[in-house]
């Protein structure tokens, strides 16, 4: 008999003591959900390695990325054989409307910005708009829809850096909105506005990006990089976007394995007690088990029918879970975009917790699956 | 019915539950092991923001005043001249030793050494000060080596940082930039914030990172907390110099903030997630209690017993299974955080900082309360069912 044909049996079962069955899935649903939003905050962190470009290189001052670089360097990496296009960036930062909103807004070079990156999305005429207005910005869509920006709007940004003629507030127009998934939170503005409004920040970047010809070159082209500046008073360290990146994710630490491993062993914990209640409710039946048989019902279809019952309720539950848990990161999504611009259930995680339905159903189910195959009618029947 | 005869039904009928209670252990341990679970979570989680507070805040000095340039939020934006230092040092208020003025004039720069644990490169803190630095942390003290000569280039290095990340031992050269540094002695300062720090002499560090004679930070001892006021009206009235004068308290309040908001927003969010979880354990616990007893339960009503008798004694079987939960939760979060070294980035500085998990007394209190709640939740309704439950029908079940 097909578990198909057993689900009037299998409903009933599960309606036999509604409550339990109840706080059982409910207790499910919370498991998966603490599962599916560890799982985004975990792609938030360390998504950026995967999704860097494997042709571009990132050259910084050899100290640490605060100290800045001159600007002249940017055209000297230029020349190095290898590299299509080079572009600098700086950190600006600075807040909208009050210092809780911080925002990550950087300065860039805005002639070599689409050569070194092509993958960002943007209508032609925006792009343009950018090029021929010293304050223009263009941001992105995570941005620009957590604040309400459209293209056109004139927006005043604070920054404790001064700008000459205004104090702390500089003015850009949004000239452009763009898509692309690791800068979704960010904010380009142009590095001719920030050299010509700071004294601060005159001829100096903070680093570099290269653009490669062929992503093979990268050990070679890294090193010829900074070969140029050795032994001068401001020494160079480059390396791979991917490395860079992943780097920067790691600064937070080992207080993120910490916990994700002490909500792993939470969340197997979570499963093994379920497991363990749903296990008991078959034992419970152990009698009606061996009235089934005695009815004429097979070794097998009882074991499907125990089987079924459990995978019914860990993947009901479960599911129920994952999409509470998908509603909430994206709720999060755009307040957290301008730190955790990645932050997704994607479906390597989804994929995985359901995995994890199905062997958590058959934990609970197999054993008591087993028994109830393995039943002798009399002892069933004598037990009740 | 008397007060006395409530209170001595509800001890007879706990009393029948809890010895039925080791035939139940499976349930029960339904009800331990989630509540167990919650409290290892949330105290580890609150347990970094209390290190945090302990390293970032608490270090924080009422009688000392943090300077930098006026219109800067920290030390990295920050830029002052000697001829800042030099009135600062003459300001009303400002405490004295033979050498002078406690008075420090720092530089923050940041390096990036490789961390121990995640084998990545970090960005850790260097900090150029002045002769009296020692004097203006409350707790300096000299773990191993020696103190740094002033005009030469030697590095002193905060113990935190010294265990956190690589080629800080004693003795070690560290190329750094341009020039070659020598680390001659380690040092501790109650786990404060300097400990995440590496420290040279300012005015070696000026050159060795172009910074010509500028500072960025000026810290001042202070006769007392009460002299700040004075201090800073005096300043902020002086034409010579536009300063930002804060408490060194205020300052580091002001440093911790966004990473304490989202270390706090993360913990709520899951001990609000997990909690919900265990309440669904622990009604699934005493629901099947209370099931397994129906016949008890319904004898005891017939004989008289009072229903709040029933429902208080399902309570305090509840009670009783959140605390020992909570108690092997808690062992647990104690033995496995507390004083745990680690570093994280202070988004606000961009640089490293090191401290130790604090599992403190009122952490774990408050766990327990949170714990002994959520037990409370899941024994409430079972509880009034129980007392709910028609004698006649009770009886005649199984």
């Amino acid at each position: 008999m097909t578990a198909l044909r057993l689900l009037p049996l299998i409903w009933a079962n599960l309606r036999r003591r509604p409550l339990r069955t109840l706080f059982t899935f409910l207790s499910i649903a919370v498991a998966f959900m603490l599962f599916g939003l560890l799982q985004a905050l975990r792609s938030g962190f360390f998504g950026g390695a995967e999704l860097a470009g494997v042709d571009r290189a990132i050259t910084m001052h050899k100290m640490s990325i605060i100290q800045q670089l001159p600007r002249s360097y940017a055209e000297r990496v230029k020349a190095v054989p290898a590299i299509k296009a080079t572009n600098y960036q700086s950190w600006f930062g600075g807040w909208y409307r009050n210092e809780r909103t911080q925002l990550s807004t950087l300065a860039t070079d805005q002639n070599t910005f689409f050569e070194v990156y092509p993958e960002f999305r943007i209508a032609d005429e925006q792009k343009r708009a950018w090029l021929a207005d010293r304050t223009a910005v263009i941001a992105g869509k995570d941005v620009a829809a957590r604040f309400g920006w459209k293209v056109g709007d004139r927006i005043p940004l604070q920054q404790s850096i001064p700008y000459k003629q205004n104090g702390n507030t500089w003015e850009v127009t949004i000239a452009g909105i763009f898509e692309e998934q690791s800068n979704n939170g960010n904010i380009f503005m142009r590095h001719d506005y920030l050299s010509e409004g700071s004294r601060w920040a005159r001829d100096r970047i903070g680093w570099i990006v290269s653009r490669l010809e062929n992503p093979d070159d990268l050990p070679r082209v890294t090193a010829a990089i900074d070969a140029l500046f050795a032994n001068s008073s401001i020494e160079t360290k480059s390396s791979s976007e991917k490395t860079w990146v992943g780097d920067f994710a790691k600064q937070v630490g080992n207080i993120g394995a910490i916990l994700s491993a002490v909500a792993a062993a939470v969340f197997f914990t979570m499963l093994l007690v379920i497991a363990n209640t749903m296990a008991q409710s078959v034992r419970e039946r152990t009698s009606e088990l061996g009235v089934m048989k005695t009815l004429g019902f097979s070794n097998g279809a009882v074991t499907r029918m125990v089987l079924a019952e459990a995978l019914l309720l860990t993947l009901a539950g479960g599911l129920l879970g994952l999409g509470l848990a998908f509603v909430v990161v994206g709720g999060m999504r755009a307040a957290l975009s301008t730190w955790l611009p990645l932050i997704a259930l994607d479906r390597g995680s989804a994929a995985m917790a359901i995995a994890l339905m199905v062997v958590l159903g058959l934990a609970a189910g197999v054993l008591p699956a087993l028994r109830a195959m393995r039943l002798k009618v009399v002892d069933a029947l004598r037990g009740a | 019915m008397s007060v006395r005869g409530t209170w001595s039904q509800i001890a007879a009928v706990t009393s029948l539950n809890l010895q039925t209670l080791p035939s139940r252990w499976q349930t029960a341990m339904v009800t331990v092991v989630g509540i167990a679970g919650v409290v290892l979570v949330v105290v580890g989680v609150f347990s970094i923001a209390a290190g945090l507070r302990a390293t970032l805040e608490l270090s924080g000095a009422d009688d000392v005043a943090f300077i930098l340039r006026g219109g800067s939020s920290d030390e990295m934006q920050s830029g002052l001249g000697p001829d800042s230092v030099r009135v600062v040092g003459d300001a009303p208020g400002v405490a004295r030793d033979a050498a002078g003025p406690l008075v420090s004039a720092e530089l923050f720069v940041s390096v990036d050494l490789r961390s121990k644990s995640t084998g990545a490169m970090a960005t850790v803190p260097m900090r150029g000060v002045g002769a009296q630095a020692p004097k203006l942390r409350g707790n300096f003290k000299l773990v191993s080596g020696r103190y740094l000569t002033r005009g030469t280039n030697e590095i002193v290095v905060g113990a935190g940082a010294r265990g956190q990340f690589e080629g800080l031992e004693v003795g070690r050269s560290l190329r750094l930039g341009t020039s070659t540094w020598t680390i001659v002695g380690v040092f501790s300062d109650a786990g404060s914030v300097a400990e995440s720090e590496l420290w040279s002499d300012a005015s070696v560090l000026q050159g060795a990172f172009n910074r010509g004679n500028s500072y960025q930070s000026i810290r001042v001892r202070l006769e007392s907390p009460a002299a700040f006021r004075p201090f800073k009206d005096s300043l902020t009235s002086d034409p010579r110099v536009n300063l930002r004068i804060l408490t060194e308290r205020e300052y580091l309040e002001f440093l911790s903030g966004s990473l304490r908001t989202i270390v706090r927003v993360v913990g709520f969010t899951i001990a609000l997630l997990m909690g919900l979880g265990a309440v669904f354990g622990a009604l699934n616990t005493m629901y099947s209690a209370v099931a397994s007893r129906t016949r008890e339960i319904a004898t005891l009503r017939a004989l008289g017993f009072g229903g709040a008798a029933v429902t208080i004694s399902v309570l305090i079987e509840a009670l009783l299974l959140g605390l020992i939960g909570a108690l092997v939760g808690g062992a647990f979060a104690y033995l496995a955080f507390n004083g745990l070294q680690t570093s994280t980035l202070n988004f606000t500085s961009f640089t490293q900082v090191t401290f130790a998990f604090r599992v403190t007394g009122a952490l774990l209190g408050g766990a327990i309360l949170y714990a002994l709640a959520l037990a409370f939740a899941g024994g409430l309704l079972p509880g009034i069912k129980a007392a709910r439950m028609p004698v006649t029908a009770g009886l005649r079940e199984l």
